[in-house]
């Protein structure tokens, strides 16, 4: 079998036989110097690969020739430069009708690359749909031999244990820290009162550094492409060719990783060209590319967007299904008469699924629950506000819609879906009736029960800014951070018990920016940063108390470790001075602080998901006392050998330099003499002065007083 | 601990000296008056008028009756400590940074900048006792050593040795006699910005711009302990009563006013000389600190910033208590 977009046999490979370049190689990709600039210039008249065969014409006589040739012309003269006399169809001799096939030869090969993608499943009318392939893929393809050769087998190669971090035997958590050039991986171990180094490396990554989603591996960026690495030692794992690469993204259960470059076309008059490849974390083959003109994947609708040109590139492009095994990716897209529609790809062929995208008017944003193959989906208002913004829930594969919910005057809506994927909160922006001022509300959705019903909040003040909105993971509650100024209000809400939204309590004027949840739920961290000195203020929202309140100054990234037990704030380079991390406790003790010039990342490593099921976890939670005496034994014989250790330095410290001193005295002892005449030079000599040391009482009388005594 | 505010120049401090004894200091600014105080009250005595420019150092006799001084005037000037008469000029045609007595003060060591093509130097002049036979007269002059501003320099054991802290982050060694070049040793990145000696002679501390400050082995140049800060350091000091090390600086004056007073870390830092551990800090500058000196018998210790204040720090109680 031969896949038509690629032209890979897909059948007659084996995963192995693919041999990647050295790390030194370029990759195939000719480096920029400007000689073999040159040579591809010279190249491009003749090049193979600026041909594209479309097959699956119509076959007709002459006196239609003229006619499909100019349907030819305007469908890929829209796409790209077509070469002039480029258009080439064969004419059978024997019947004067034509071959069902044509050659279109562009202008260089990437409008061709482009052309061959964007023409393929072409319908030209009901029984004619495009077929395109590269010529030079034909090419290469006739050229392959015809007998079979028997792949030799390789000895297998025992890989790493990707899954030795989580085998602490006492339960630690790796982080990644990236600083200067160094990126390096450590253990937190606030036992001990600081983190031990794993694993350093300078110069490991050209931009920046990416754990996967599970923490099995961690990405680095280069020129040539991106690479996984892990294992104890963090040996490479995988790597993937993709010039110049911009971004890259995981998919949820790490099958398959997701690239991005974007580069500016060589003729300046033309947009920029951007490349998404979708490759196999396993096998490190690209399973599908998207390549086209950057503007035509920076997609969204509404009318309140701001015109010409849809802003900014949305990362990551392509939304993963979550919880479904990576079955489907999905991204926004326009049509080719303009429409927005969502494109939803299936794994692991990379097809679209049903062959067709879902297509709905003026799609702002889509966004996949955390949890189940569904997806909230907002359409932004049409028709200067006389169709309504909408927002509904719709079921993938089967696309059915099972909740909309209709929206007037809407300025804005963001989408929160609970981590669990069982509640999902629209926090919307309406304008009032003037549309000069706007106010905000709250829609929610009860996903997971019966009809999903709907419910309303708006705050006592609806005209105050929303600063920050959090779900509590693994819990019911949310807080809602709203006022104006730099002391807003923090409030909490819970969805439990019953068919209303209760209100919790409400904390004034809190130096907020925004609200970090420990993944347990139950504590929170309310932090103001960036423009607000870092002040943390350490919240038990079940007992509605503060815990602490301290203050890491300048701090821009609040990080909570994956189980909850610790927090990581840090100070990135954005700042100049004060850069570097400190790691609390979630009880908000500091434990340790590391300074750090010019630091970028911290990343705490993710872990594998581990799901004890909930009987073990009930049994665990009953039995906590006995478990965690246990840890607490073992945390103190750390802690005292540690103590230890470190006696054992500073006496080693003490006596060496004590050393150093008798010698430095004694051999002062040998030179003294010569110290005293020189001194005597001065006339005055205070060291051997003898003072007398008196005692004198003195005593005054401050003032006399008489008073008669009867 | 309360600290005693002494407002008495009108520009960034640039140096402190304590006499013998420890009951007076001198400080010198950029204004063109060093100036006299007590070191216990801080109460000040007077001023030393006679400068048209900044006051880069100064030292004092043993006996506390002389006091010479340097300054950006192309001049290093013989005082008579308790009058504040100006009794001697050395006059040249270059910028004074550094000056210092001998041991029995037979002579001055002092550096000079590069000014006008003129590359920057060591100096040793002769000193007199009596004021009557004091002459201008250059002993030694090593002018080709240095690529850059020699920020201190500073006598050896019996005179026979100097050193000298540079802003390329040598330290240098020469003869005293000869001049020649004995040893150097590249100990920073960026800038030395002070040195200082330790009360008998055996140690050099430095503070550099690159955020360390380093003690070195006066003979060997070995490094034996390196103090790792998070601020840029101007001056660091040996307490001569405990095994102390007070280190001061903060970020550039330039840059100070584009972020909060508290992240210019402008607080005096201490830190254990053998454990090279930090254990407390004191604050009170709102400039980076300039410079900062203990008295001589380790009590109390007197910080100058580019705030333009003199603040004289009696330590209380807790620190002789401290079991470090």
């Amino acid at each position: 079998m031969e896949d038509v977009r690629t032209g890979w046999p897909w059948d007659g490979f084996t995963i192995d036989e693919v041999q990647l370049p050295d790390e030194n190689d370029d990759y195939g990709v000719p480096s920029e110097d400007e000689e073999e600039f040159n040579v591809e210039e010279l190249q491009r008249d003749t090049g193979f690969s600026c041909v594209v065969v479309v097959d699956n014409l119509p076959v007709v006589g002459m006196e239609k020739y003229e006619k499909l040739l100019n349907v030819l012309k305007k469908i890929f003269g829209q796409i790209g430069e077509v070469h002039e006399d480029g258009l080439y169809m064969p004419v059978d001799e024997s019947t004067k009708k034509t071959k069902g096939f044509a050659f279109i030869e562009f202008a260089t090969p990437d409008q061709a690359k482009i052309a061959r993608q964007q023409a393929d499943g072409y319908k030209l009318d009901k029984n004619h749909t495009f077929k395109t392939n590269l010529l030079k893929e034909v090419e290469d393809l006739s050229s392959t031999t015809e007998s079979y050769k028997e792949p030799e087998l390789k000895d297998f190669v025992r890989k790493d244990n990707l899954y030795e971090y989580m085998l602490d035997p006492r339960g630690r958590d790796q982080f990644a820290v990236r600083y200067q050039d160094m990126t390096e991986i450590h253990w937190n171990d606030p036992k001990t009162g600081t983190s031990e180094q794993v694993y350093s490396r300078s110069f490991w990554t050209e931009s920046y550094v990416q754990w996967s989603p599970c923490g099995t591996m961690l990405a680095t960026v280069h020129r040539q492409g991106a690479q996984v690495w892990g294992g104890e030692e963090f040996s490479r794992i995988q790597r993937f060719g993709h010039s110049k690469v911009q971004l890259i993204d995981f998919s949820p259960c790490e099958k398959y990783l997701v690239s991005y470059s974007s580069q500016e076309s060589p003729n300046p008059r033309e947009a920029p060209m951007a490349v998404f490849n979708v490759s196999d974390l396993k096998s490190g083959q690209t399973l599908r590319s998207f390549q086209g003109k950057l503007d035509d994947f920076m997609v969204s609708g509404g009318e309140n967007r701001p015109q010409g040109g849809e802003g900014a590139l949305q990362w990551p492009l392509f939304k993963w299904c979550q919880g479904n095994d990576d079955k489907y990716f999905a991204r926004l897209a326009r049509n080719k008469s303009g429409k927005t529609m969502i494109s939803i790809y299936e794994t692991p062929d990379m097809n679209l699924l049903d062959k067709k995208s879902l297509q709905m008017e003026n799609i702002v944003d889509f966004h996949w629950s955390p949890k189940e193959a569904l997806m909230c989906v907002y359409q932004g208002e049409a028709n200067s506000g006389n169709q309504p913004a909408r927002v509904s829930l719709v079921r993938i594969p089967s696309r059915e819609e099972v909740k909309s919910k209709n929206l007037f005057s809407v300025k804005d809506v963001t989408v929160h879906w609970h981590p669990d994927g069982s509640y999902l909160a629209l926090q919307v922006a309406r304008f009032t009736k003037t549309k000069k001022s706007s106010y905000n509300g709250f829609e929610f959705f009860r996903v997971k029960e019966r009809n999903i019903p709907m419910e309303v909040l708006e705050l006592q003040n609806k005209q105050e800014k929303i600063v920050s909105f959090a779900w509590e993971p693994k819990g019911h509650r949310f807080a809602v951070v709203h006022g104006d100024g730099a002391r807003p209000d923090v409030s909490f809400y819970t969805m439990k018990d019953s068919k209303q939204i209760k209100h919790l309590g409400t904390l004034h004027g809190r130096p907020v920016t925004s609200l970090h949840w420990s993944p347990q739920g139950k504590f929170l961290i309310i932090a103001g940063l960036k423009g607000l000195n870092g002040q943390l203020e350490f919240f038990n929202v079940n007992d509605m108390d503060t815990m602490a309140i301290n203050e890491h100054f300048m701090c821009t990234n609040v990080d909570w470790d994956p189980t909850g037990r610790y927090v990581a704030t840090s100070v990135t380079s954005v700042h100049q001075m004060e850069n570097g991390y400190i790691v609390w406790s979630f009880l908000g003790q500091q434990l340790y602080k590391v300074n750090r010039d010019r630091f970028f990342q911290f990343l705490w490593r993710p872990r594998q998901k581990v799901e004890l099921g909930e009987e073990k976890e009930a049994e665990l939670m009953k039995n906590l006392k006995k478990f965690s005496k246990k840890f607490e034994e073992e945390d103190e014989s750390l802690k005292s050998r540690a103590d230890k250790e470190k006696i054992a330095e500073r006496e080693k410290m003490e006596s060496d330099w004590k050393e150093f001193l008798d010698k430095k005295r004694k051999a002062f002892a040998a030179i003294e003499a010569e110290h005293r005449r020189l001194l005597g030079l001065s006339g005055y000599v205070e060291a051997d002065q003898q003072y007398e040391i008196e005692e004198v009482e003195v005593e005054e009388v401050l003032s006399v007083k008489q008073e008669k005594i009867h | 601990m309360r600290p005693l505010l002494l407002k008495g120049h009108t520009r960034p401090l640039t140096f402190i000296k304590y006499n013998v004894d420890g009951d007076i200091l001198i400080s010198c600014a950029k204004d063109h008056r060093p100036t006299l105080w007590y070191a216990d009250t801080g109460e000040r005595i007077g001023t030393y008028k006679g400068h048209n420019g900044a006051t880069w150092s100064c030292d004092i006799t043993r006996d506390s009756k002389r006091l010479v001084t340097a300054s950006a005037d192309s001049t290093v000037k013989l005082w008579n400590l308790t009058t504040g008469e100006c009794i001697f000029t050395f006059k040249f045609d270059i910028p004074c940074r550094s000056v210092s007595f001998s041991l029995g003060e037979e002579y001055l060591l002092l550096t000079t900048d590069a000014f006008m093509g003129t590359p920057p130097a060591v100096r040793i002049l002769k000193h007199s006792r009596d004021i009557e036979e004091q002459q201008h007269e250059e002993v030694l002059c090593i002018s080709d050593a240095h690529p850059g501003r020699i920020t201190r320099a500073m006598w050896g054991p019996l005179n026979k040795t100097f050193v000298t802290s540079c802003e390329d982050g040598m330290v240098r060694k020469f003869d005293a006699a000869s001049g020649k070049l004995l040893n150097e040793v590249k100990v920073h990145e960026k800038s030395i910005q002070m040195m200082d000696l330790d009360s008998e002679g055996n140690t050099i501390i430095t503070a550099s711009l690159d955020k360390k400050s380093v003690l070195l082995d006066f003979e060997t140049f070995d490094i034996l302990k390196t103090y790792q800060t998070d601020r840029p350091l101007n001056t660091a000091a040996i307490s001569p009563l405990k095994d102390h090390i007070a280190l001061g600086g903060g970020q550039d004056a330039a840059s100070v006013t584009t972020t909060a007073g508290q992240a210019g870390k402008f607080e005096v830092v201490f830190y254990h000389k053998i454990f090279q551990e930090m254990f407390g800090t004191v604050r009170g500058h709102f400039g980076p600190l300039n410079f900062v000196a203990f008295s001589p018998n380790g009590k109390s210790f007197t910080t100058g910033g580019e705030d333009g204040y003199v603040r004289i720090h009696h330590l209380d109680s807790e620190y002789f208590d401290l079991d470090l």
